[in-house]
């Protein structure tokens, strides 16, 4: 039985509310608040990165469970920021969380998606007892223009998940993924920004993807939405993952517990791996839970869990997903300004 | 070159914090030593890691920083008594009017800075109130 033996989440202190960025762009902030469904989102503090929220994230996952960072095999951080361009996340990660260096390690990218994928693929090395456990991270500090839409949603935050076969909290029952060339969102080398397609970011990439593959899955596995006690879809903003579950059959109910991006924002990596881990800090066992992740580019891995009775021994170990959502401390523009780094000197 | 040399080698110790023990007197150590300056050659040297946590025992605030930090100010380096006893220097990430001796503080991981945008980042061991 292959599934999640632990999970840790980090999300930084700092948020700022839509009224803040809207008053300097001359915008309506109810306007976007009611498009988007957004109310604040997640600042990094000045000395936090990708790497630093990953560690936090996986130290976490690593004291949740009590386990030992010597049996990690594999640690893949997936991100759309890491913080070189040439030289792994995945090397900081496995050092700052004791994992012993006989591993394979890794950088993913995949957008908002690549978190889910380093999921697969430790799936694929303890499926083949290569690893007796494997570290997937999905981690960033999203970048926005000065001015975009995507300003009000782009936030930070990391999750980490432990894979393996041994004292599961939750199994991946089965497993289905889509994939095609759609160019919805997407960042030049060297560039600072992303450019985004607008209203093409909807229909042909979002909801195409996240739904194929959440039907792909479903007929795989013979499971219809009523037989999911929850389920979680990528978070770009409050609308689509409502709008995705309406047309698959799922329910708000059902949904409801692992939305997070109204208080944090679009986590990006960790979007959906956020809302994973808010759901176990309530599930039950024998509990099923959908994630299906949304990466532009564009694909879709869509998963189902169900959770064990040993949930209930790691669950108040580390720090839940509740616990940052009351945390927290609100920055003006121009603090977040210098926090994003948006200021050149 | 010679900076990112450095830092490489005291890598581990700024990450998690490790360093050593004595197991003959019990003392422990941060940086590492690897002599025990009580027991010399009757002490035995292995390595620990520290919890991460421990209190202020005094600190300042830093309103002039070096060019790499100034993003950062005002910040506060406090010297920190770790609860197996022994003290080492750090920042604590709070608002300078938050802080106080006798507070409990534990470990986090944190960019300790940077070589300019081209350079090398440094990551390690900084703390935040308990």
């Amino acid at each position: 039985m292959i599934g999640i033996a632990s999970y840790g989440v980090y999300v930084p202190l700092y948020r700022i509310k839509v009224e803040e960025i809207a008053k300097q762009w001359g915008e309506n902030p109810a306007n976007i608040k009611s498009g988007l469904l957004v109310e604040e989102k997640s600042v990094p503090d000045l000395d936090e990165d990708t790497a630093t929220m990953a560690v936090e994230a996986a130290r976490a996952a690593i004291r949740r469970a009590n386990l030992d960072p010597k049996a990690i095999g594999a640690v893949y951080v997936g991100s759309e920021s890491h913080p070189y361009a040439v030289k792994p996340t995945a090397t900081i990660v496995a050092a700052a969380m004791g994992a012993p260096h006989l591993i394979t390690a890794a950088d993913f990218e995949f957008a908002c998606k690549a978190g889910t994928a380093a999921i697969q693929t430790c799936m694929g090395l303890v499926a083949l007892n290569k690893i007796k456990y494997g570290l997937a991270v999905g981690a960033d500090v999203s970048q926005s223009s000065p001015g975009d839409a995507l300003e009000y949603s782009a936030g930070a935050g990391g999750a980490a998940f432990v894979i393996g076969q041994d004292k599961i909290v939750a199994e991946i029952e089965e497993y289905a993924s889509f994939t095609s060339d759609t160019p919805d969102f997407w960042r030049r080398d060297l560039q600072k920004y992303p450019v985004h397609g607008g209203r093409f970011t909807g229909e042909p990439a979002y909801f195409r993807h996240t739904i194929a593959a959440t039907e792909a899955l479903m007929e795989r596995a013979g499971l219809q939405p009523t037989d999911f006690d929850f389920a979680v879809f990528h978070q770009p903003n409050g609308k689509f993952p409502l709008k995705a579950a309406k047309t698959l059959g799922f329910t708000t109910a059902q949904l409801e517990p692992g939305l997070m991006v109204t208080h944090f924002g679009n986590t990006y990596s960790a979007s959906s791996l956020i809302g994973l881990a808010a759901t176990l800090d309530m599930a039950s066992s024998s509990q099923r839970i959908l994630v299906t992740s949304f990466g532009s580019g564009a694909g879709s891995d869509a998963f189902a869990f169900r959770v064990t009775d040993l949930i209930d021994e790691v669950r108040e170990k580390a720090p839940k997903v509740e616990e940052f959502l009351l945390s927290k401390r609100y920055l003006d523009y121009a603090a977040y300004a210098k926090h994003q780094r948006k200021i050149r000197m | 070159m010679a900076s990112t040399a450095k830092f490489w080698r005291e890598q581990e110790s700024r990450y998690n914090l490790e360093g050593t023990r004595c197991s003959n007197c019990g003392s422990f150590f941060f940086p590492p030593r690897s002599l025990c300056p009580k027991c010399r050659r009757k002490g035995t040297i292995v390595p620990y890691k520290f919890k991460g946590t421990g209190e202020v025992v005094t600190y300042t605030t830093v309103y002039q920083a070096p060019r790499n930090n100034n993003r950062q100010t005002p910040y506060t380096l406090a010297i920190i008594e770790l609860d197996e006893g022994t003290r080492m220097l750090s920042e604590v990430i709070c608002e300078p009017a938050q802080i106080s001796t006798g507070m409990r503080v534990r470990a986090v991981f944190r960019k300790l800075g940077e070589e300019g945008e081209k350079g090398i980042i440094y990551y390690g061991t900084k703390f935040v109130p308990a």
